[in-house]
């Protein structure tokens, strides 16, 4: 009587549990998109590239004054929380050569070289470690080159912070609107929640609507950004006419953005 | 039956408890729909309401995805008139106020979805 | 079975209700920690990785330890380890709950967590790393529990549980690779990047995971009545104390390539973690202690009368334990992140709420751990295998070795 009492609650057990399965899986297969075929399109006025670059001409761009707008700019376009101490958030910012490029161990640098500051932000690499990393594609490297963020999907593991090679990363350990001037928003874009990780997009948001990232409007044309597969692009003409270095470019990574010294 | 008096104020006390909201809400008004402050100047959104109402979650998935993953920020509607995919820049242009529209129905379905912690409400985030 | 953990001793129950009041501390932090953020740990935009991980880190060890004891009974049929081996997968199970434990607490979206699942990414090493430990997980569970199922019946054990245990014992080594793995591809992190970090995360469990089963089996063996034997014990002294050797040779390796090329990436971490840099010298006294209690645990196991001295083995395996844990579940996280990528150092440090919430982790793992072995002692007790002799004169010890039973010893 016992076992077959016992074999009966397992089949039961079994087939509720195969029953809870097919509900879901029904359910999403019923709902499809919205009424009519409304196929999504690339926005008309939008800026196209194969591969976006930036070069920075740190001739021009090389003191925290001269960089300290193109932070402004960025930041408060983007809603980026102002959070003193080591748990800061920064999509851009000016450091100097010995922090900037690391591997270049150089001493007795050319006179001004050395005293400069420099602008840092994320590489968008060819072949970024962040994007490698990520185990729910939370950042990803779109066709044109841009690596961006979802920030709905990404669960906040930090694994992207481990892997980048050049700290382009911040984390919203805390909720970042209690940072923010909630009068001062910008109210086109969103904020971030903690939890997520964070990091220039390129402005992938500008991009879309034809206007060049905010950075490089402000820094009116010291900083250049085009397509690096368009030969006669102003990034080509740029790399062509001038000596450009790299963030650590042993590492494979394939940064996208070039520094004229 | 052994047990007889625990079972049974056992049954009552559950029975209670499990008919309590009926006879709370006895006498009551019936549920009504929630009075929505509609966009002033639009007078059609991105589909039908009937459509918004039961799919605008599933919508805003496809949407999310399309902007952010696949590069594509134009949506054309099943009437064939475009919009540009936002869901600050187009819905709440119209839609400009959350408290008025969006809460008033999500309060009384008990829906509190996570949109608001980023993306930020028309009327402004009080200090 | 798990009747058998329903039922004991006061001092049982009292064990279990402190580790209940230790949880629910921390659980009270933890559900602090949901509400304002990650920001109340002492990790920041430098250090982005800290305590949490490097738990979970130590614990990935811990748990593919459990092969130690599988491994020589199941392909050398070792006899003596016949006993041991469920205490082996019980632990292992244990530590894998504390090492999701420990990765629910550090993420900074726990709701989303299954985003890993709904978006496979197989080309991130952390995807591999939820399938391997989930699958070790459900490997154990089944093998300890059928096999302890089927002792307590006295039935023989089910013939496709065979191949199942095989794929465990491979199994066990794929999740420390794989964990290893999460750091040695990061290019950048060059304290990480070294092809021997995988062995050297194994070595390093091979000996703090078996010296943790065979404290705790001690431990067990003065509260219950079960005794591992004096044969499994030395065993498994022996190969704690190989696997320590090959663990302080592999970390003398990393030491000779740093600073024999000289070059500064190398250096740099190791440099922080033992000399300091820019006058930050927080975690030297540690590393140094680590150092020290390595050797020391070195002298008190190799020497074979040190080893076999029953009074002096615990302390000996509690110094190895501490010397592994300061070096993975401490050195490994801070020295990979410090110097940064700007060659400047950012302090980090655990802050008290995160060891409350760390406690919480532990404490629901050693819950675990004391349920799961309350099981297997009665199981074993009720079998009247492995346990203690009251008197300890050796005439006794004849005539029990002589008494029947329904497992034969070596011979």
């Amino acid at each position: 009587m016992n076992q077959n009492r016992r074999h009966f609650l397992k089949f039961v057990g079994l087939s509720a549990a195969a029953g809870l399965c097919f509900g879901p899986v029904r359910g999403l297969m019923a709902s499809g998109g919205p009424a009519a075929s409304s196929a999504p399109a690339e926005t008309a006025a939008g800026l196209r590239a194969k591969r976006w670059a930036m070069v920075v001409d740190t001739r021009v761009l090389n003191s925290a004054e001269t960089i300290k707008p193109l932070v402004d700019v960025c930041h408060s376009q983007h809603n980026v929380p102002d959070i003193p101490g080591n748990k800061n958030i920064k999509w851009i910012w000016g450091a100097p050569f010995h922090e900037a490029f690391t591997d270049m161990n150089t001493n007795y640098l050319a006179e001004g070289v050395e005293s400069r500051q420099y602008v840092l932000l994320c590489n968008h690499c060819d072949n970024a470690p962040c994007v490698r990393v990520c185990p729910t594609k939370a950042t990803y490297r779109r066709p044109d080159g841009i690596v961006t963020m979802d920030y709905h999907r990404c669960i906040g593991c930090r694994y992207c912070m481990a892997g980048c090679p050049y700290g382009s990363r911040s984390f919203n350990f805390g909720e970042p609107r209690l940072n923010l001037d909630l009068a001062k928003l910008n109210k086109e874009y969103p904020t971030r929640m903690r939890g997520v990780v964070e990091k220039c997009t390129f402005c992938v948001e500008r991009l879309e609507a034809g206007k060049v990232p905010a950075c490089v409007e402000a820094a009116k044309g010291a900083l250049l950004f085009g397509d690096l597969t368009d030969s006669g692009s102003e990034v080509r003409k740029a790399l062509r006419g001038n000596f450009t270095i790299r963030r650590k470019p042993s590492l494979g990574t394939e940064p996208s953005v070039y520094y004229i010294i | 039956m052994q047990y007889g008096g625990k079972i049974i104020t056992g049954l009552v006390i559950f029975i209670g408890l499990v008919t309590f909201p009926l006879a709370f809400n006895a006498g009551k008004a019936a549920y009504s729909q929630p009075k929505l402050k509609m966009p002033a100047k639009e007078k059609e959104c991105i589909e039908s309401a009937a459509f918004m109402r039961k799919e605008h979650m599933q919508l805003l998935d496809s949407w999310r995805d399309w902007a952010l993953r696949d590069g594509k920020r134009t949506f054309v509607n099943s009437k064939g008139k475009s919009f540009n995919i936002s869901l600050q820049n187009t819905c709440m242009k119209c839609h400009d106020n959350k408290a008025e529209f969006c809460d008033k129905c999500h309060n009384d379905a008990a829906v509190s979805p996570y949109c608001w912690d980023c993306h930020i409400q028309p009327e402004g985030l009080k200090k | 079975m798990l009747e058998k953990a329903l039922r004991g001793s006061p001092k049982y129950w009292g064990w279990v209700a402190f580790l209940l009041v230790l949880i629910g501390a921390g659980a009270a932090c933890w559900v602090w920690q949901l509400t304002v953020g990650l920001k109340i740990t002492g990790m920041n935009r430098d250090v982005s990785w800290g305590f949490y991980i490097a738990q979970f880190t130590y614990l990935v060890g811990v748990a593919a330890s459990g092969v130690m004891i599988v491994l020589p009974y199941y392909f050398h049929h070792y006899k003596t380890f016949k006993h041991m081996v469920i205490f082996g997968e019980f632990l292992a199970i244990a530590a894998v709950v504390m090492c999701m434990g420990f990765i629910v607490v550090d993420i900074g979206q726990p709701q989303r967590m299954l985003n890993v699942m709904l978006h496979p990414t197989p080309n991130s090493v952390l995807f591999w790393d939820m399938v391997v430990l989930n699958g070790y997980l459900f490997l154990n569970l089944i093998i300890g529990w059928i096999c302890l199922e089927k002792d307590r019946l006295n039935l023989p054990h089910p013939k496709w549980l065979k191949p199942i245990i095989y794929t465990s014992i491979i199994w066990a080594f794929s999740i420390h690779t794989v964990t290893a793995f999460l750091y040695q591809g990061l290019p950048g992190r060059h304290y990480w990047l070294t092809a021997i970090l995988a062995a050297r995360f194994l070595s390093s469990a091979f000996c703090s995971g078996p010296a943790i089963l065979l404290l705790v089996a001690l431990l067990t063996k003065k509260v219950t009545k079960f005794d591992p034997g004096k044969e499994a014990i030395a065993t498994v002294a022996k190969i704690i104390t190989y696997a320590m050797c090959v663990n302080v040779f592999f970390f003398l390796l990393e030491l000779f390539t740093a600073f024999y090329s000289n070059i500064p990436g190398h250096i740099h971490s190791i440099a922080y973690l033992f000399v300091g840099a820019h006058g930050h010298t927080g975690m030297v006294p540690w590393m140094w202690s680590a150092a020290i209690l390595a050797i020391l645990s070195l002298i008190l196991l190799v020497p074979p009368k040190l080893r076999d001295c029953q009074c002096l083995l615990p302390w000996s395996l509690g110094i190895l334990v501490a010397a592994t844990w300061i070096d993975k579940g401490l050195g490994l996280l801070i020295g990979g992140f410090t110097p940064n990528h700007f060659e400047q150092v950012t302090v980090y440090w655990p802050t008290g709420p995160e060891i409350m919430i760390s406690l919480m982790v532990y404490g629901t793992g050693a819950l675990v751990l004391t349920i799961l072995y309350k099981i297997a002692t009665e199981v074993k007790q009720d079998l009247g295998v492995s346990q203690k002799i009251e008197c300890a004169c050796e005439k006794k010890e004849e005539s029990a070795a002589q008494a029947p039973e329904a497992h034969a010893h070596a011979h």
